[in-house]
């Protein structure tokens, strides 16, 4: 167990264990997300209040659910980076913001496009919405700040410290929010109403797509890290006899 | 003298006092942010509605801001010049807790930029026609929350030290991590004029003050490490 995760730190195991992988996870991905796709796109009950707009939730929350828990990744990530100096963490954790701020950008989107049919507005300042935002400003922030260093080493050194400098704000921002939102607003109903009253016609597909998303983040956060080490580890002899092999066989 | 003799609070008072001094020796590190203060206010009834009905509305939320922004503009004093002279190499390499010194800087930093902009600012409250019973709370929220936004400023400005000019990256990195005190902040005056009691939100700014205090040092440490590296 030790030796297998010690092993993952290295760039060279970790790109050849997921190369063993990767194909069952690419299919165990599309699988669920296609199954989840067409059966909640196509053949789940009406609502019979929000008819067919309540179908956003196949996307948007596990959207949501994932980006949250891709900062959570990224942090695990970041820390072990900072104590152990693991160059994959930091890999992983370069792949993880580019992930998340993408799910945080789609998560957004598709809540306001739920919002216009059914608030009537794309935008409310309530607490969830907030938090979301300043997610996503958290996630450019890391970026922005990665982006900005010449050498690697110091923009690695200095994304970990900002990612976990944001996971102990997350949760306030969190808070601060609900606080301020039920100080100023009339606290508004707006999870998908009473989740227990829905049918499990309604509710298995949620599962399909849930699974699917989350496949999703770990197929794009390792094609992503793969190519990350590729290109870091691009003077190493493996990786040039890689290359090398991938040209022959072309 | 042996290097050892200068005890941890010798060590506090001396990065303390040389703060202080550095900033006083160059008044507009200290006066720019207070002129940045009042002219982005007195931009609101310019480019809003003078009227004092839609004035008081906003009022607290404008002075927040703008001193939300006019602390995080002050940052890039606080360890610029440390960076190019070299003394904050040294800073790093001295045998005394670099926690302590930290705290000692940053505090010598609020002294002289933070808490100008506090007694500053009942007065733009009352250009902004805000009632006088949110003078208190205003005061009160400030007082609490800027040492808080220089802690988390800091940690953007050890970050982001090592690059130059690192005015609009700052404004990315550390905007989003003070939205909890600016929202503390704004509803402690919103209560006030609710007429409610505000201490619950002044405890609550109170807390975060504590928890910058002890964690935010170890996070600018480690980023002044890597900016110096």
């Amino acid at each position: 167990m030790w030796q297998w995760l010690y092993k993952l730190g290295s760039p060279r195991h970790f790109y050849e264990m997921t190369s063993t992988f990767l194909p069952w996870l690419t299919f165990v991905t599309y699988f669920l997300l296609i199954v989840g796709l067409v059966w909640g796109l196509g053949f789940a009950p009406r609502d019979y209040q929000m008819g067919d707009n309540y179908r956003i939730i196949y996307i948007h929350v596990p959207l949501a659910l994932g980006a949250l828990w891709v900062y959570v990744m990224m942090a695990v990530m970041a820390a072990m980076h900072m104590i152990w100096n693991i160059k994959v963490a930091d890999m992983v954790a370069k792949s993880c913001a580019v992930v998340g701020v993408s799910y945080c950008a789609v998560a957004l989107f598709t809540g306001a496009m739920w919002g216009k049919r059914i608030w009537g507005v794309y935008w409310i300042w309530d607490a969830k919405l907030t938090s979301f935002l300043i997610l996503f400003f958290i996630y450019i922030g890391v970026m922005a700040l990665r982006s900005a260093f010449d050498s690697e080493t110091s923009a690695s050194k200095a994304a970990s410290v900002l990612t976990l400098v944001g996971i102990v704000n997350l949760p306030i921002v969190y808070y601060a929010s609900v606080w301020w939102n039920t100080l100023h607003q009339p606290p508004s109903r707006l999870s998908l109403s009473a989740e227990g009253a829905n049918p499990p016609e309604i509710w298995i597909p949620v599962f399909f797509t849930g699974f699917g998303l989350i496949g999703l983040v770990f197929l794009l956060v390792i094609l992503r890290t793969r190519n990350e080490i590729l290109w870091r580890e691009r003077r190493a002899q493996w990786v040039q006899d890689l290359v090398k092999q991938e040209l022959s066989r072309a | 003298m042996s290097r050892h003799s200068v005890g941890v609070l010798g060590s506090l008072r001396a990065t303390f006092m040389r703060e202080l001094l550095i900033i006083w020796r160059s008044p507009g590190d200290m006066v720019n942010p207070l002129m940045f203060f009042v002219i982005a206010v007195s931009l609101f009834p310019l480019g809003g509605d003078p009227s004092p009905a839609y004035l008081s509305g906003i009022a607290a939320g404008v002075v927040w801001v703008t001193a939300l922004l006019a602390v995080m503009l002050s940052m890039e004093s606080l360890f610029r010049g440390d960076y190019e002279d070299g003394s904050l190499e040294q800073l790093l390499l001295s045998p005394q807790p670099l926690y302590f010194h930290l705290l000692a800087k940053v505090a010598g930093h609020w002294l002289l930029t933070g808490l100008p902009l506090v007694l500053l600012s009942p007065l733009l409250a009352m250009m902004l026609a805000l009632p006088e019973q949110a003078y208190a709370p205003l005061m009160l929220g400030l007082l609490l929350g800027t040492p808080t936004l220089n802690l988390i400023g800091a940690i953007g400005m050890a970050l982001t030290v090592g690059l130059g000019r690192s005015g609009l990256l700052l404004a990315v990195l550390v905007l989003p991590l003070s939205i909890p005190v600016l929202v503390f902040g704004t509803g402690m005056v919103q209560t006030a004029l609710a007429g409610l009691p505000f201490t619950g939100l002044a405890a609550l700014l109170g807390a975060l003050l504590a928890l910058a205090l002890s964690l935010a040092p170890l996070a600018i440490g480690a980023a002044l490490r890597i900016s110096v590296n």
